[in-house]
């Protein structure tokens, strides 16, 4: 598959792994905020691939990982409405809310449909005029302005009966917090390819200033990583804090504009809390008033949730980097995936989750050596 | 095994149900993943535990007077019901065909049992019934009995077919996953997830340049083939739902073995990759219906792929890994990047990612 | 963070100016994408797309020079590598 497999060439990998042995001379912690990243670097063993003082750290990249309990709650409420078809991502629908998650409402009877785009959810809206359909609009900037699309074309159609229960996150605003942090060791960051196709980048450059830390977009494929931690590295060593672009054949500087017009048109930025690690200012969308009529917190009425987050989840630590996985004291035992107690164990780009399936845990337990 | 409640199934009998973390069924337990293998061993097992039922295996194996039976049975409830390369019918037979000629058995006998629902047109179920036949012709096996039931309209998924299956056991065959032993070499007819990916382009509209087609083919013919080249063929399993991922896991579990396999020789096609990347999908844990993963000893490996490769099933064969020492129940793929890779069982259904 | 695939325009469809579509091949899957926000679009260029969405255009000179490089550094080590031997 063209610009596929040429990022999965064993000689590209080669390349990169040998550039990076020979460039590093001191221990370094880079974070990664993507969960495509975490599932790749996992997939691909890129870890043990490289020099052993470059410590890899997965951050809160992953959206589905981070939305708020009390949105999975309500989730969980609306979609158990006789009249309501709930639609969402595939990922969405096995994440622990505080009593039951989105596949137990379908397994009771509940109309919960899966969708591959928030465009599906609008046809089924318009082929449904005596139900009210609602989309869960989760994820970062990348799908921002997909999920604002969606809302457009329900405007444009007329549509009365669609809504979405929005729970949008921002990338930026979570490397401040977490660099601002007093447990913070992070010292290098790989920025998310396709939140910058997106966004471009030019609102990292004042993170890099403000923290003195190098920030690489990179790309998600091997060699994408790969050379993404070669550029961070190479500019660590020389004491260099830049945004560079690695991803520059999607990424530009300042993005796709259309799509930011489309994101400034039917989102507004508010703050936003994060799964495990709390409220972020600033660090999210909500509808913004030309689109009110399209925002489910309004038009259903909930009630009072309380939420209950298992005691013996760590997700916070995991998704700042503090703690890996495997040094959760449930991780693969009361914690897996056919029974998550957080979220990063529901998505496959969920560290926990990721860690499970390629085995990480096995490898602790075993010595296996992967070398 | 907890006791969670008691249930009354009858006037004095008392029944402790075992503890679980869900209290419905759900659609993840049909999957073949880890939730199928939970219910299976904390429901199923614990109530019809038997020798023959605790293998585990694809069929049972019976000895009746002199004679070594294989004995299996299959549902199918397969939505399209029509897909390109196959339909629900064909798809019943090969399957338990398959499951029977993976124990070691000539498939001589088969059951066929309907549950169809109000409303299904008679076109359709005509046309499955021909598919039936030539399948049935094609492997050689005779339907015996069988059983029609018509459900509401509602209340049924257009049609479900349950087969089940007899088939005889040449007395010098032993094929048990205990014979797998280090050194063996692991091999694969063909290209995986095609099945898989087959249904899941008819149920959500993909297009193809050239079209996927189910690899559902009866491989009773390239056993027996296999089965006359040599007496070392240690285990032979068909990959079907949860795909060859999780079929040389449960070998390794099962034979208490290690597995290694590399990914530049699995094969698969351009088109299935593409719809992969596109889904999110891992090719590995996806279902075939035409495929069979075997562990032979290394002696009489190569005149084994060369056989195979001489057959219509078996053209593409490769030689996909080997049995190992070292890292028991554990199954290692060197990646085509260089690197090492764990594969472990999934949950359920591989959710496609979007984010 | 999102699942996001290259794949190549083959065909354009500019009947809905609220909603441009296009036929994009992912490496022999055809399925059908957004291309909205993509200015100046013609069939063979090769884009990224999520969830139904064209995001960016592929630059492909960019593309090939990147692999291009690192594989003569890949040569280089391969040639060095078997010296060594």
């Amino acid at each position: 598959m063209k610009f596929v497999d040429e990022y999965r060439n064993h000689k590209a990998v080669k390349a990169l792994t040998r550039q990076i042995f020979s460039e590093v001379k001191n221990s370094w912690t880079i974070m990664e905020i993507c969960g495509g990243q975490t599932h790749s670097i996992l997939k691909y063993g890129i870890e043990e691939l490289l020099p052993k003082n470059i410590t890899l750290l997965h951050g809160p990249g992953c959206p589905v990982c981070v939305t708020p309990l009390e949105q999975i709650d309500k989730a969980v409420v609306i979609a158990s409405r006789s009249n309501v078809i709930f639609t969402s991502f595939g990922d969405m629908l096995r994440v622990p809310g505080s009593e039951n998650d989105l596949l137990s409402v379908k397994a009771s009877g509940g109309d919960v449909r899966m969708v591959y785009s928030p465009l599906d959810a609008v046809k089924i809206a318009e082929e449904n005029l005596n139900k009210k359909v609602v989309f869960f609009a989760v994820g970062f900037e990348t799908t921002a302005p997909v999920n604002a699309m969606s809302v457009i074309e329900a405007k444009r159609r007329k549509l009365k009966n669609f809504s979405i229960l929005c729970s949008h996150v921002l990338v930026p605003p979570a490397i401040q917090a977490l660099l601002s942090s007093d447990d913070c060791n992070i010292q290098g960051f790989l920025a998310a390819g396709h939140v910058c196709t997106v966004m471009g980048y030019e609102e990292y450059i004042p993170l890099t200033q403000k923290f003195r830390t190098p920030i690489v977009v990179t790309g998600f494929e091997p060699v994408d990583i790969l050379q993404g931690i070669f550029k961070c590295v190479k500019q660590l060593e020389i004491g260099k804090c830049e945004v560079e672009n690695q991803y520059n054949r999607v990424v530009t500087k300042e993005g796709n504009i259309s799509a930011k017009k489309i994101i400034r048109e039917v989102f507004r930025v508010v703050d936003r809390k994060w799964r495990g690690i709390g409220t972020i200012p600033c660090s999210g969308f909500a509808l913004s008033d030309a689109y009110t009529e399209f925002d489910a917190e309004k038009i259903f009425d909930v009630g009072n949730l309380i939420q209950n987050e298992s005691s013996l989840c760590i997700a916070g630590e995991v998704l700042k980097g503090i703690k890996k996985p495997f040094q959760c004291s449930a991780f693969g035992k009361e914690c897996k995936p056919e029974s998550p107690l957080g979220a990063p164990m529901v998505s496959t780009e969920g560290a926990c989750a990721a860690y499970f399936h390629y085995g990480k845990n096995k490898i602790m337990e075993t010595n296996l050596s992967l070398n | 095994m907890e006791v969670e409640n008691k249930i009354n199934i009858s006037s004095n009998l008392v029944c402790p149900i075992p503890k679980s973390e869900y209290d419905k069924i759900l659609l993840a337990h049909g999957s073949g993943g880890s939730l199928t293998h939970q219910l299976i061993s904390k429901i199923f097992l614990t109530q019809f535990n038997n020798e023959f039922l605790n293998t585990q295996h694809d069929s049972a194996i019976l000895e009746i007077g002199n004679n070594k039976f294989a004995f299996t049975t299959d549902s199918y409830v397969v939505q399209p019901i029509f897909f390109p390369g196959g339909n629900i019918g064909d798809l019943a037979i090969n399957g338990t065909v398959n499951d029977l000629a993976v124990a070691g058995a000539k498939p001589l006998f088969i059951s066929l049992s309907f549950i169809i629902e109000e409303g299904l047109p008679i076109d359709d179920l005509w046309k499955i019934v021909l598919s039936i036949k030539d399948a049935a012709l094609k492997a050689d096996v005779q339907i015996v009995t069988g059983d029609t039931k018509v459900v509401e309209h509602g209340k049924g998924d257009k049609i479900f077919i349950n087969t089940s299956g007899i088939g005889l056991i040449n007395k010098n065959i032993n094929i048990n996953p205990k014979n797998c032993k280090p050194g063996d070499v692991i091999i694969l007819n063909g290209s995986i997830a095609d099945h898989g990916i087959a249904i899941l382009s008819a149920r959500e509209g993909l297009e193809f340049e050239t079209q996927i087609v189910s690899d559902t083919a009866p491989l009773n013919d390239l056993v027996e083939k296999i089965l006359k080249t040599t007496n070392n063929i240690h285990v032979m399993r068909d990959p079907t739902r949860g795909g060859l991922a999780t079929t040389l896991k449960e070998i390794a579990t099962t034979a208490n073995v290690g597995i290694e396999i590399d990914e530049d020789e699995i094969l698969i096609n351009e088109e299935v990759k593409g719809a992969c990347e596109i889904l999110g999908l891992d090719p590995l844990y996806i279902a075939n219906e035409g495929k069979i993963i075997l562990s032979v000893a290394n002696d009489d490996a190569q005149k084994v792929l060369e056989i195979m490769k001489q057959h219509e099933y078996g053209a593409d064969s490769k030689i996909i890994g080997r049995v190992v020492a070292a890292h028991e129940k554990i199954v290692v793929m060197n990646t085509s990047i260089g690197s090492k890779r764990i594969i472990e069982m999934i949950a359920g259904e591989q959710l496609p990612r979007i984010c | 963070m999102c699942l996001a695939v290259p794949g190549k325009i083959i065909s354009i469809d500019n009947s809905n100016p609220e909603l441009k579509m296009a036929k994009v091949n992912f490496g022999g899957v055809v399925k059908d994408a957004c291309i909205q926000w993509i200015d100046d679009i013609k069939i063979g260029d090769y884009v990224i797309v999520h969830a139904g969405f064209a995001l960016n255009k592929i630059d492909v000179e960019e593309a090939e020079e990147t692999i291009r490089m690192l594989n003569e550094i890949g040569d280089l080590i391969e040639k060095q590598d078997s010296g060594e031997k």
